[in-house]
């Protein structure tokens, strides 16, 4: 049964969920002090791409991520999933839809229901599966993807790092174009944090969706991604987009390759020079 | 799910036990000190105190208080009269009344107030006005107003649970996550299925905090109205006004021990009551049962 959702899954998987950012801007305006949190940014993201976006904290990066999504307004520009407009400045604010599945950065699966429960919920929601249907196939994707035997524990039974495979399963259960991540594992320790990479390549080279990540880890971002985009601090815009050519699949053994390091170091500086002026920002604005 | 302990050898049990032990212990060595200590050895005190210009002071003792033993030497002179449990029936069921209105309204209301903006809008200022006003202070106000007596501690026992069960109902599902209901309407939830799938499992917590509150507060409330109204005597005779109205009958009868049996009565009903109410929370909020 799920070898045949996969192979479903990956022929569709080469036409969909392309993204492309078109020169969006953002600003905030509170109470009459305008802030520009995404300035003129631009980004392509191709269909079945992990796309890490990397940049300090408080930049700007969950802005476009909520953009996305449909959960805020942008100020101008567009932004385009598979040639669609989802928003732009004559409509400011794209619709949520299970074709942009979120995961959120402390998680938000619901502690009342089951991961079961859980897990389910998208398409009984949608209204594309009975219940007993819903239950047979979250079995199976929690199954291979190494959960069996948690599902009928709460989320507050079982461990961040759990937890947060129960999320990404959870939304692609929704059969989504597009998962987007912001900062998933920013709470797990680095031993957790490694097994997690892992686990979610290997659910990726599964379902072949494409990845919008989120991080400030420079190292995460070029184990996982495809491309990394380097964001400059406030207002946010890339920096520097980095092609990782190093092939998938990838295992860990690839963060003690030349090829890495190299990477890195093409990449370290860029990251750190950011950080420096969100710093010194940040003790202006203190 | 874990294997539920064995109640029994739960050594929670036995250190609740002991508690009560300790605790009718050291009363009973409280009364008794009225006999060890023969007060009259004191009097050239309290004489030389007079004397030198002072006013006699007198200082409350726990001797004063009837002991366990004579209070339990009342309740099993009670235990047999109906009308002694007519009035545990009688509080039961003002407080029952009272507090199962309150759930009711208070629910529904409390989550009208925090779904909507234009029922917050109407609804909350006269609510906030109203909700300082303590309910005994209802009490002359609900007797004028309800035909009957009954009605009217009814009345007053329902605004001591309203306005805590509307309070963290509102509370609680305000509190709720944002990204709850992101993630609801990403996967498709409309809004009716956001408010029972999202809003109400989420406020359920809130609801039990504010139902345990409200029912400590009902108590206090049902014994205060009995006590102030005669107890709706009408309807029981003069033994059957409650428990408020039991206390102040061995009051006025000058029945100490029989106080004191009313009062541990009100203590007892009072924590079955919430047990009751702990037990429900189990079942309606499991997820909560964890850790």
């Amino acid at each position: 049964m799920s070898a045949a959702t996969h192979a479903a899954g990956s022929a569709q998987a080469v036409a969909r969920g392309a993204i492309s950012i078109e020169n969006v801007v953002k600003v905030y305006d509170p109470d009459g002090a305008a802030v520009m949190a995404v300035d003129h940014c631009s980004l392509d993201i191709s269909a079945g791409e992990i796309c890490m976006i990397v940049g300090p904290s408080g930049c700007g990066k969950t802005t476009l991520l909520n953009a996305i999504a449909g959960f805020h307004e942008i100020t101008s520009g567009r932004i385009l999933l598979d040639g669609e407009v989802l928003c732009s400045t004559e409509k400011p604010k794209a619709e949520p839809g299970s074709d942009r599945i979120v995961v959120f950065q402390n998680g938000a699966l619901f502690p009342w229901k089951t991961n079961l429960e859980n897990v389910a919920f998208g398409p009984l929601m949608q209204g594309t599966m009975s219940r007993a249907e819903a239950n047979e196939k979250a079995l199976g994707m929690m199954a291979d993807a190494g959960l069996a035997g948690v599902e009928h524990n709460f989320p507050g039974e079982v461990s961040s790092g759990t937890r947060r495979r129960v999320e990404i399963v959870r939304a692609l259960m929704n059969n989504p174009k597009v998962l987007l991540l912001d900062e998933p594992y920013r709470a797990l320790d680095s031993l957790t944090k490694s097994v997690m990479h892992e686990a979610l390549l290997e659910i990726y080279y599964k379902n072949k969706v494409t990845i919008f990540f989120i991080t400030h880890d420079l190292e995460e971002a070029i184990f996982l991604g495809h491309k990394v985009a380097i964001m400059t601090t406030r207002p946010c815009k890339p920096k520097k987009i980095l092609d990782v050519d190093i092939p998938h699949p990838r295992d860990y053994g690839v963060l003690t390759s030349k090829r890495f390091r190299e990477l890195m170091e093409e990449t370290n500086e860029a990251v750190h020079e950011e950080a420096l002026k969100a710093f010194a920002a940040g003790e202006k604005e203190g | 799910m874990p294997a539920r302990k064995l109640v029994f050898i739960n050594s929670a049990y036995w250190r609740g036990a002991v508690s009560i032990v300790v605790f009718l212990a050291l009363w009973q060595i409280g009364s008794l000190s009225k006999v060890w200590i023969k007060w009259e050895a004191f009097e050239w005190v309290r004489t030389a105190l007079t004397a030198l210009g002072f006013k006699p002071v007198y200082l409350p003792w726990i001797g004063a208080v009837p002991a366990p033993t004579e209070v339990l030497h009342a309740w099993l002179g009670v235990i047999n009269d109906p009308g002694y449990w007519q009035s545990w029936y009688m509080s039961f069921f003002r407080v029952m009344a009272g507090f199962i209105a309150a759930m009711l309204i208070g629910i529904p209301f409390g989550l009208m107030l925090a779904v909507s903006r234009t029922a917050y809008g109407i609804g909350f200022p006269v609510f906030e006005v109203l909700r300082p006003i303590p309910p005994l202070a209802w009490v002359p106000a609900s007797i004028i107003f309800w035909p009957t007596q009954e009605m009217s501690i009814a009345f007053v026992t329902f605004l001591g649970a309203f306005y805590t069960i509307v309070i963290n109902v509102v509370g609680g599902a305000r509190s709720i996550d944002v990204r709850y209901f992101h993630a609801a309407r990403s996967m498709g939830s409309s809004q009716w299925d956001i408010f029972w799938r999202i809003i109400l499992p989420g406020t359920l917590p809130s609801i039990m905090i504010g139902s345990a509150v409200g029912m400590g507060i009902t108590w206090e409330v049902v014994v205060a109205a009995e006590m102030i109204s005669g107890g709706g005597s009408q309807i029981g005779g003069t033994s059957g006004g409650g428990l408020g109205f039991f206390i102040w009958n061995s009051y006025v009868g000058g029945s100490y021990e029989q106080i004191v049996v009313g009062m541990i009565s009100i203590g007892i009903a009072g924590f079955a009551s919430s047990e009751l109410l702990r037990a429900l929370g189990k079942r309606v909020t499991p997820w909560l049962q964890l850790r």
